[in-house]
């Protein structure tokens, strides 16, 4: 997607990728940056622009770090789809969502969906949305949710659309999907059927299942993946669940989250996108930034404790409008990796959290503030 | 309505033990005669204490009366000579027990046979593991010091403490199960209220009465309820005074405890 730019972004993105250099300085390239900023004050350059400085930058194995293509992708988000003759209220939601998406002008580079898109993981269910999403006009990328899973432990999600946990590079950006909704065996031992299993990682608030993870395996692999990359890369993981510790009751939460976290530490910046929580959700652990998907089905409610301070909460849904509080909505991602989240609520103005908002540590740029908060 | 239907669980679960504890006793004096009137006084009040243990025992005694007059089970000799086939009353099942058993060990047997059998006898405790729902308040301070005293009213005992506690749970825990079951909300939509209110939460009992904007009326949490049966869980209203609506106002309320009452709030 070619963006204009103005004067002032232009400027504003050098001096980011000028303050980049300089925290990340090795003993090398400071002596180009020092030469460079000497060259700048020898009169040798404009003296209101960085663009020396941008040579100072060591050009990452074939990736401008800090210097990449800005795009944007969409997303759409936990669609619980029941059978059409059950619920065509859930139905109508995600056939909203691809149209959303199908009138992006100009279109996203891809669509990228946030799991859970049937209810109870049935055949019928998942092909359904398999249909819905045939529609979109662009190429739809897929992570798996636990009620995608858990019926037939992901069989019929994985002959639909392949493995649950791949990774795939977009104009420089490195991106990663992970199952993180493996759940410790809880049903053998109480005798449950493949639908009672279901049902209870159905529930969310079901004390009976396990907690999420990312397990052992998934996270050597995730190690590996991603051993090749530079320190500066840019890298946006998608995870159903937070991959950090929100609200345990509700699996708000990914048991091995710290784990995860720490194979990510080494990169200067990363994103982290995630589905299952159906609302306005923001955080940031260190040089992690969390972002949450909106539902097309229904929004959940605050977990009553654990939300991140970087939250914004969205104003408090509409029970009488059936729609309120869902939506979609686009991911622009910056040269630099990190990315603004748009959150296009459905019947309301579209909320940006920015890369700034989470950047400053809510300092600037802060989203609009709800008038309705929760109970 | 809904301790009716609630009852109604409670004393099938009652038959269910009090026919198998008679069996017992039918058995066990059939059994040789071997037991002396003494030995049998003593059953009795072992069967008693065994039945003050089954928290659903205590209900009501006239049923346990009713059930005293019913033949409850019939023993029939078995085809190996030293096991006795019971039939119990409690669904007809069979138990095949040693015919050595008699008195409590023989009780016991078949009541372990009846549990068994009614997987769902601890259905509130089983409702409390998957939805893990508010303990009712704590009244232990009503057993200190000497409050109510040389009075009937206050002058209560751990056991009425137990009962209280245990019969709002119950009401509670019925209210979790239908709260948690699209099919009991007669849903024709698979949608249970958990979905939207995951442990209640978002449900704000304490602001109601209050004037519902979209309504055009004040509106009580049960006039909320029935909106959302209706319409998200698609099913047919709820009879404002039936064990359903009972039940899930129950629940709601329980799971705001400790949350200050603000009516009119929103």
């Amino acid at each position: 997607m070619a963006t204009y730019k103005s004067v002032e972004t232009k400027y504003m993105e050098q001096r980011q990728r000028l303050f980049r250099g300089l925290r990340n300085l090795d003993r090398r390239s400071f002596l180009k940056v020092s030469a460079a900023a000497m060259g700048a004050a020898a009169g040798m350059t404009a003296p209101c622009s960085f663009t020396p400085v941008t040579v100072a930058q060591e050009p990452a194995e074939g990736q401008e770090a800090g210097g990449g293509e800005a795009f944007r992708f969409a997303y759409i988000s936990d669609s619980h789809l029941y059978d059409r003759d059950v619920n065509d209220r859930f139905v109508r939601g995600l056939l909203r969502a691809v149209d959303d998406v199908n009138n992006l002008d100009p279109q996203p580079d891809f669509v990228f969906y946030g799991g859970d898109l049937a209810q109870l993981g049935q055949a019928t269910e998942l092909e359904l949305g398999a249909g819905i999403l045939k529609n979109l006009k662009v190429p739809v990328r897929m992570m798996v949710g636990e009620h995608d899973w858990y019926l037939d432990m992901g069989e019929k999600w994985q002959s639909l659309f392949g493995r649950s946990t791949y990774s795939f590079d977009h104009k420089g950006v490195h991106f990663v999907v992970l199952n993180s909704v493996v759940e410790k065996d809880f049903w053998t031992h109480r005798g449950m059927t493949p639908m009672e299993r279901m049902m209870t990682v159905a529930g969310l608030d079901n004390g009976l299942q396990s907690s999420f993870t990312v397990g052992d395996e998934q996270r050597k692999w995730l190690e590996q993946d991603l051993a090749k990359l530079p320190v500066d890369a840019r890298v946006i993981v998608f995870s159903h669940s937070p991959l950090y510790k929100l609200y345990k009751p509700w699996n708000f939460w990914t048991d091995d989250a710290e784990q995860v976290q720490a194979i990510l530490s080494r990169f200067d910046q990363v994103v982290v996108i995630h589905g299952h929580t159906h609302q306005l959700l923001t955080n940031r652990i260190d040089n992690i930034y969390f972002h949450g998907m909106l539902s097309t089905a229904w929004p959940w409610p605050y977990a009553p404790e654990g939300t991140p301070e970087l939250t914004i909460e969205m104003s408090r849904p509409d029970p009488f409008n059936p729609h309120d509080g869902c939506g979609d909505g686009e991911v622009e991602v910056h040269p630099d990796g990190l990315v603004d989240m748009v959150y296009e609520l459905w019947n309301r103005s579209p909320i940006t959290v920015s890369a700034a908002y989470l950047a400053s540590w809510g300092k600037q740029s802060v989203p609009s503030r709800p008038n309705r908060s929760s109970y | 309505m809904n301790h009716v239907w609630i009852r109604r669980r409670g004393v099938r679960v009652l038959l269910g033990a009090t026919c198998l504890l008679l069996t017992a006793l039918v058995v066990a004096c059939n059994q040789e005669g071997r037991s002396t009137p003494a030995a049998s006084a003593d059953k009795q009040s072992r069967v008693a204490s065994a039945d003050a243990a089954n928290p659903f025992a205590a209900a009501s005694e006239d049923v346990q009366a009713e059930a005293a007059t019913d033949e409850g089970a019939s023993a029939k000799p078995a085809a190996a000579d030293d096991t006795v086939e019971v039939t119990s009353c409690a669904g007809g099942k069979t138990v095949t027990v040693s015919k050595d058993l008699a008195g409590e060990e023989l009780a016991h047997a078949l009541m372990d046979q009846w549990k068994r059998d009614h997987p769902e006898r601890s259905w509130v405790a089983e409702e409390k593991r998957k939805h893990a729902f508010q303990p009712p308040a704590d009244n232990s301070y009503l057993l200190e010091g000497d409050q109510g005293k040389g009075h009937v009213y206050g002058n209560y005992t751990a056991r009425d403490l137990l009962t209280w506690a245990r019969e709002t749970e119950k009401l509670v825990a019925e209210g979790s199960r239908v709260f948690h079951d699209a099919k009991a909300l007669g849903s024709t939509a698979g949608v249970s209220c958990d979905m939207c209110h995951p442990h209640a939460s978002n449900t704000h009992p304490e602001t109601y009465p209050k004037f519902q904007t979209q309504l055009g009326r004040v509106a009580l949490l049960r006039d909320m309820i029935e909106w959302c049966v209706e319409h998200p869980v698609r099913g047919k209203q709820l009879d404002p005074d039936g064990p359903e609506m009972r039940a899930l106002e129950a629940y709601i309320m329980a799971q705001r405890k400790g949350v200050e009452m603000n009516y009119g709030k929103h």
